[in-house]
């Protein structure tokens, strides 16, 4: 698996290189349109054709891939704090706290939060820079996609707080941030990372659905979300392969998260 | 054995004769619905599904021939205008039934009006009749006649009866008993409808058959655009009525005889910008809004041609203005799409006080031109079209900034808190006669999208325009309609309140197995006579 | 690395505080109801304070007169505040009515009868098929320790993640498979990656690492040993995944047109139909409510005490 995860790493920074190099790399603007070029199969000018409107895609996956690959991950990151920490203080806690929370979640879970993300678009300027507006898009998932982690992270930090070394740390005169920091969290990391992989394509597949309702990145400026929204069309089966090419970045992105967080997971 | 062969031969005839029976008659018509139909109450209806299910179900008096354009007598044998435009006399027909048996008599068309007339009931259908305050007034005369009094003059009044299916005063179904062609057999909420061929319809075919040739319709929910197109490929359904540009090419490609163009649609895709004088928008920016010359420049920097041919496909044209050229009598055949010409643009905006700075245009107060277009989300072609404007505009130092909404969220600025810059909708013309525009061009009326329900005109040319709208539907003399509202398009054009971008192309997908379908431009596309469709042997043995 | 003294002996009991559990229900039910209440109350909370709400698509229609407009306005503009709403609604509900819903002119109670099963049929398809998928292809690679099993049931996780559902409708359509297995494949990758890390976890423990040195076979220390300790979490897990799929029902009903309460929700959203909201929530709060208090309870049988 080491060779794996080295080339996993080598890719991820070859991706985020060339993102950070998108000005240098990309052969045109991403939001040029080349009208007279509409659809247009890969050239050497357009290494990955052009878009409906003549964009060129390839320029259009590297910017792309610059705005999905900071902003989901950063995401996926606050859920997972935020799902560590209102599970594993309710778990850990127990009792009348734990269920208090967990009823909680359970309220979280259920509500139309569209509603909310909607109402947060409203409240936005109408000319407020499509960069800040998927900041706060992105800022909004990661703060309302934690409740379904939360109740399994609370079910295993209510197991780990019942297991002997939880005992023995206290025995020792550990006890309340120390305790939960030291001896709970590098615990849960196994659900933490699950949480945390699973989230990053969950949101950026959630970003291109909030599309629909006006809620991704706004024209011209590109993400993956944008770019796979392409795929959802009969055009996908048209036989166009060069137009899979953000869905298979986006795939081995996340497939390569996965196997470089796998060094931190306990051995099979 | 001469015996034998003359039967063998009369035999072989009839089967002959009797396929050819079955391949006119009999099997399922099968075909989606975009979405769940509201109402099954004809005087109800106003969305698309349930239009299509009053259009399939209910018997008019008249009807509107969507080929010829021409009006029709149906449940009518006769009908004459009176009375300067306010009154209208039908002889209706007699010995028909509803669908479930009930007697149809000239009683059912005072109550249908009675019905649609109630101040209560707010639908397209009766507002169409509404000229004015007062009372209309039904009065059923001998020999199966029935007249109808209107407060005011109505223009094409007899046409609007295309639209008013007729109930029946006594049936216990209520509006399920029908006098069209089907009747609505099972209603699966959600999934499906079956209409079922209606036993006592009226029509028969010139050689006497009883029309309508196919036994029942199968009209399937389904919202999905891409899932619709594959069932169609896979001939799981029959025709896509309105079929979008990009899916054209490939349905050509698949087989050319079953893609239709039937060239320019009455439909129009627009731009508009918020001249409400209370919106809360900077002072500057409604100076903008507010200027002719601006708008004019805008309008010249848009590349129209782009338009049609990217985002369409090239099955949309340059708009020239309220009217599609495809309403032969009421467009205006002298006026031109305004050309793309982003040097006269300039030259328009410099003349407002604008200027360039370093690629930016900046109005005379030194404020960078910079404003938003709002469009309903999930429509891929006005997000294009408002991208391509973007790119534009950009031409001319103007950032535009795309913003796409949620339906109501877009409705509630545009109609109630004014909290807009621009905005990029299209308008649905099911109707030719410029009177079914009337509240989008009066200036007191809420349609009127820039700045609805004014009390006194804003500027002269929307008081000049009130003057003509009103004058052209109060006369019947259809040459001084003509001149008025020629007049109108004229003020359009040059005042560009709306900028109007494409016509787009009334666009329809057929399969070969349905027989007698002619596309045409009018609603509905494809099944405007539905009673003569007929399906192929095979598909129907097989149904 | 869990570091403890004694080798934990796994005992299948009731804790004292639930072995009484007839007289827990009534207590759980209630909270269940409060809840779903305020789940209801601030669901209706939210899609009031949306943008949107009070308006009508037929607003736009200008074959409508001016006279007509207004009306439609006022009627919207009547709607009584929250508070009075949900007061009226809860009042309405104690009697058996639902309300009615706006966008499809049809008593709630009637569109959600019959519509519930049709939901309930693909969440009960799916989660069968994301369970059986996850959960063996994890125990298949927990129990057989291959790193290429592991990369492979991996990679297809990171497959179905990034596809999105609209694409995976389509290519269902194509193959002509039901589409109610959809909500299979968005559920199997979370229960496959949280069960595989939970295992593998459970399965490093020393008690199982000693079950296996003394000679016990695969089965049974997956059964006696492993589960057991993974119990808690994979019954939260389960709890979870019933909400995920009624919430991931939602899209799925609308991009394939099934006629569920998703497809429901999701037109009511688009017209701010309150009273369809309301109760729509309200369902999905229950069903949340119950599977994860179903398997909280489920998860409290299984406990760990020293020997």
């Amino acid at each position: 698996m080491k060779w794996a995860r080295t080339t996993a790493i080598v890719f991820l920074l070859a991706v985020s290189a060339a993102c950070l190099l998108a000005n240098v790399i990309a052969p045109a603007s991403y939001a040029h349109q080349f009208r007279e070029e509409t659809n247009a199969s890969p050239s050497r000018q357009h290494p990955l054709g052009t878009d409906d409107l003549g964009r060129d895609r390839f320029a259009r996956v590297l910017y792309g891939t610059r705005v999905s690959l900071l902003l989901a991950p950063a995401a996926a990151l606050l859920t997972s704090l935020l799902a560590a920490f209102v599970g594993g203080i309710a778990g850990f806690a127990g009792g009348r706290v734990e269920r208090f929370v967990m009823a909680g979640t359970d309220l979280f879970l259920s509500l139309p939060w569209l509603f909310l993300l909607i109402t947060v678009r409203a409240l936005l300027p109408l000319n407020v820079s499509p960069i800040v507006s998927v900041l706060i898009t992105f800022a909004m998932l990661g703060c309302l996609g934690w409740a379904g982690a939360a109740r399994i992270i609370c079910a295993d930090a209510r197991a780990l707080a019942q297991s002997d070394f939880i005992l023995l740390a206290r025995a020792s005169g550990s006890t309340g941030f120390r305790l939960l920091w030291r001896h709970l969290v590098p615990n849960l990391k196994p659900v933490l990372f699950a949480q945390f992989w699973i989230s990053v394509p969950v949101f950026i597949l959630t970003e291109a659905n909030l599309g629909i309702l006006g809620l991704g990145v706004a024209e011209p400026l590109p993400s993956w979300g944008s770019l796979l929204r392409e795929l959802e069309s009969f055009s996908t089966i048209s036989g166009q392969a060069w137009q899979l090419v953000p869905l298979i970045l986006f795939i081995l992105v996340v497939s390569s998260f996965h196997l470089v967080l796998t060094k931190e997971e306990l051995p099979v | 054995m001469k015996k034998a062969l003359a039967t063998f031969v009369l035999v072989t005839l009839i089967a002959v004769g009797s396929n050819r029976v079955l391949a006119q008659s009999g099997g399922e018509l099968h075909f989606c619905l975009r979405s769940e139909p509201k109402t099954l109450n004809p005087l109800l209806a106003a969305d698309d599904a349930s239009e299509t299910i009053r259009y399939l179900t209910g018997g008019v008096l008249v009807r509107v021939n969507r080929l010829t354009q021409e009006l029709e007598p149906e449940l009518a044998t006769s009908w004459k205008v009176t009375n300067g435009g306010k009154t209208i006399t039908f002889q209706v027909r007699d010995g028909l039934r509803f669908s479930d048996g009930t007697p149809f008599s000239a009683d059912d068309v005072a109550y249908t009006m009675q019905q649609l007339m109630d101040p209560a009931l707010h639908s397209p259908t009766g507002d169409a009749f509404r000229s004015s305050e007062g009372k209309v007034e039904t009065e059923v005369l001998p020999k199966n006649h029935v007249r109808i009094t209107f407060p005011a003059p109505i223009a094409g009044l007899d046409r609007l009866f295309d639209q008013v299916a007729i109930m029946s005063a006594k049936s216990p179904q209520k509006e399920l008993a029908v006098l069209g062609p089907y009747f609505v057999g099972e209603n699966k909420a959600g999934s499906y409808l079956i209409l079922k061929r209606n036993p006592n319809y009226s029509e028969k075919d010139p050689a006497g058959r009883p029309l309508p040739y196919i036994e029942s319709v199968r009209l399937d929910i389904q919202q999905n655009r891409d899932i619709e197109m594959l069932r169609l490929t896979r001939g799981e359904i029959h025709f896509i009525n309105s079929l979008d540009a990009e899916y054209f090419d490939k349905v050509a490609a698949q087989d050319p005889a079953m893609a239709h163009d039937a060239g320019a649609s009455l439909d129009s895709e627009e731009m508009w910008f918020n001249q409400v004088a209370s919106s809360p928008l900077p002072s500057y920016k409604k100076a903008w809004f507010t200027s002719t010359t601006f708008r004019r420049a805008i309008s010249e920097s848009i590349n129209r041609e782009d338009m049609a041919r990217i985002v369409f496909r090239g099955h949309a044209r340059p708009a020239v203005g309220p009217v599609s050229p495809a309403n032969k009598f009421w467009f205006n055949a002298k006026l031109q799409a305004h050309p793309f010409d982003q040097k006269s643009a300039l030259q328009r905006l410099t003349q407002d006080g604008f200027h360039l700075q370093d690629g930016v245009l900046k109005d005379r107060d030194g404020h960078a031109v910079e404003f938003s277009v709002i469009t309903n989300a999930g429509n891929k072609y006005r997000e294009r079209m408002a991208t391509m404007i973007q790119q534009d505009l950009s031409g001319i130092g103007i950032k535009l900034n795309v913003v796409t909404l949620d339906f109501p969220s877009l409705i509630e600025r545009i109609t109630h808190t004014f909290d807009y810059e621009a905005c990029l909708l299209g308008l649905v013309n099911d109707e030719l006669d410029p009177n079914a525009q009337m509240t989008v061009w009066l200036s007191s009326a809420d349609s009127h999208q820039w700045n609805p329900s004014q009390k006194t005109p804003a500027t002269a040319w929307e008081a000049e325009i009130d003057k003509l709208m009103r004058a052209q539907a109060s006369t019947l003399d259809p040459k001084k309609r003509k001149a008025d509202f020629d007049k109108v398009q004229e003020i359009a054009w040059q005042q560009e309140p709306f900028i109007y971008l494409v016509n787009k192309n009334a666009l329809s997908a057929v399969s070969p197995a349905v027989h007698n379908a002619h596309p045409v431009v009018l609603r509905p596309q494809v099944y405007w006579n539905i009673d003569q469709l007929s399906l192929t042997s095979e598909v129907a043995r097989n149904r | 690395m869990q570091k403890g003294l004694a080798q934990p002996t796994i005992v299948w009991k009731l804790p004292a505080e639930d072995i009484d559990t007839l007289s827990a229900l009534p207590k759980l039910a209630a909270k269940i109801l409060v809840t779903v209440l305020i789940g209801g109350f601030l669901g209706a909370t939210l899609v009031r304070l949306a943008p949107g709400f009070g308006v009508d698509e037929e607003e736009l229609d200008a074959r409508l007169s001016d006279r007509s407009i207004q009306a439609l306005r006022e009627t919207r503009a009547n709607e009584p505040n929250l508070f009075v709403f949900y007061f009226r609604y809860l009042n309405r509900l104690a009697h058996g009515d639902l309300g009615t819903s706006r966008t499809l002119q049809r008593p709630v109670l009637q569109l959600i009868a019959e519509r519930l099963p049709e939901t309930l049929k693909s969440v009960a398809l799916g989660l069968a098929l994301g369970w059986s998928a996850g959960f063996l292809l994890a125990v298949a690679i927990v129990m057989s320790r291959a790193w290429l099993l592991d990369l492979v049931g991996s990679l297809l996780v990171g497959v179905l993640l990034c596809l999105p559902a609209a694409v995976l409708a389509l290519l269902f359509v194509l193959a002509q498979a039901p589409a109610r297995l959809l909500l299979g494949l968005v559920v199997f990758p979370k229960i496959f990656r949280y069960s595989r890390n939970l295992l593998a976890r459970s399965s490093a423990l020393p008690h199982v690492l000693t079950a296996r040195a003394k000679g016990l076979g695969n089965m049974r220390v997956l059964v006696w040993h492993i589960l057991p300790t993974a119990a808690p979490q994979l019954l939260a897990l389960l709890g979870v995944t019933v909400s995920v799929a009624f919430t991931a029902a939602i899209p799925m009903e609308a991009l394939c047109d099934i006629p569920g309460i998703g497809q429901l929700a999701w037109k009511a959203a688009l017209g701010r139909d309150v009273a369809l909201l309301v109760n729509l929530t309200m369902v999905v709060t229950l069903v949340t409510l119950v599977a994860n208090s179903a398997s909280d309870l489920m998860g409290r049988t299984f406990r760990t005490s020293e020997a």
